[in-house]
């Protein structure tokens, strides 16, 4: 399993970007996704998918996820996502 | 047909997604100069993946990757080289070492992705003094170099003058290097006009390039695409005044006369090569749309 270690962020809050910021979640609980999105009721379940997609790439089962999306394209959302896990779960 | 060129900055998803809609004939997609260093990892991962989902159409794909003098050139090259972009172009190569240097590493990746052998071409980029200089060794290196390609900006600063619109101060290395690459046999592209506002300016700057040799120019604004690939483009007259070349050569083919001769000029190989050229050019153009296309 995966393991986030420390806080981390990634992307923007531009247009056609997305804003992750990734924590380390609580013992006992599992993945806590919070989204915010300019299009949250066409797509946010959408978001949410490809999210939980590539947490589970990385085989991360717990962490606090709180997602900004500014309309960035599926690819733009991945790319971000797996830039804050990479960069949470580095040891210092 | 890579007339324009046009740099976009790795880590900003508005403008690569739009990448191919801007008009130019090829993008490159920025992991050096235009990326902090602290996002070289996010600028990375971005570029990759808008590599193997997003659909550039007839837009080429070219990666400027970090300089060699970095710790992050070969995981750019590890990163990419999988998704097969158009081009790969390093940065400051300053002598054929450079260029051996990345040819190694290249060729012990292809083996790993089992792509075949110089899959992976180069547009070096040079930009020193050194570089310059060294500009037909660098060509000449290796059959991966496909390309060569100035940057002004790095370049003055190396030389101790001041960028000006006019560019008399790169005037040498522009010439330096078409004929270093024309001499390998490989093409040639000039720097990008760095002043976005001035609409005459890049004209200028694009048909001085154009008469030195060059195949295209670089570009950092969509603003300036239009009329790179329109200076870059042969014109109505230009196109039509090769296929009357080609026609009087069939001709005397055919009537088994050596000498041949247009409107008083006399048509030669160099001539009849520059009519293939445009001729080829102009073909191109109509696949995309005539000559007009920007």
């Amino acid at each position: 399993m995966g393991q986030i270690v420390k806080k981390a962020t990634a992307g923007t809050m531009e247009s056609s970007d997305a804003y992750i910021e990734i924590s380390p979640g609580e013992e006992g609980e599992g993945l806590d996704i919070q989204l915010e999105s300019v299009v949250y009721h066409q797509f946010g379940q959408a978001i949410r998918k490809v999210a939980e997609e590539v947490l589970q790439e990385f085989s991360i089962e717990r962490a606090k996820v709180r997602i900004v999306d500014r309309g960035a394209l599926d690819c733009v959302l991945r790319a971000r996502m797996e830039t804050a896990i990479r960069r949470g779960i580095e040891e210092e | 047909m890579r007339r324009s060129m046009l740099f976009l900055p790795g880590n900003t998803p508005n403008m690569i997604i739009h990448g191919d809609s801007l008009g130019a004939d090829a993008i490159i997609l920025d992991l050096e100069d235009a990326v902090a260093p602290d996002e070289k990892d996010a600028a990375r991962i971005l570029v990759r993946n808008a590599l193997q989902y997003q659909d550039f159409g007839r837009c080429e794909t070219i990666v400027r990757i970090n300089g060699l003098d970095t710790s992050e050139w070969q995981l750019d090259l590890q990163t990419l080289c999988p998704l097969q972009p158009d081009f790969i172009m390093p940065p400051k190569v300053g002598s054929a070492e450079d260029i051996l240097k990345i040819d190694h590493y290249l060729s012990q990746l292809e083996t790993q992705l089992h792509l075949p052998p110089n899959a992976v071409g180069l547009i070096a980029l040079l930009e020193t003094a050194l570089g310059i200089e060294n500009a037909f060794a660098i060509a000449s290196a290796s059959s991966r170099v496909k390309a060569l390609f100035l940057g002004g900006e790095d370049l003055t600063a190396d030389l101790h003058c001041q960028r000006t619109a006019k560019g008399e101060e790169i005037r040498y290395a522009r010439s330096r290097l078409v004929c270093a690459a024309r001499a390998a046999g490989i093409d040639a592209y000039d720097t990008p006009f760095t002043d976005v506002n001035d609409d005459e300016g890049i004209w200028e700057d694009a048909q001085f390039a154009r008469s030195l040799g060059f195949t295209g120019k670089a570009a950092i604004s969509p603003r300036h695409v239009k009329a790179i690939n329109q200076v870059f483009s042969p014109s109505e007259k230009e196109i039509a005044y090769a296929y009357e070349i080609m026609e009087v050569i069939q001709a005397a083919k055919e009537q088994g006369r050596g000498a041949v001769s247009l409107r008083g000029k006399m048509i030669d190989a160099p001539i009849v090569e520059r009519a293939k050229q445009t001729i080829a050019m102009a073909q191109a153009l109509q696949e995309i749309g005539g000559s007009n296309y920007v």
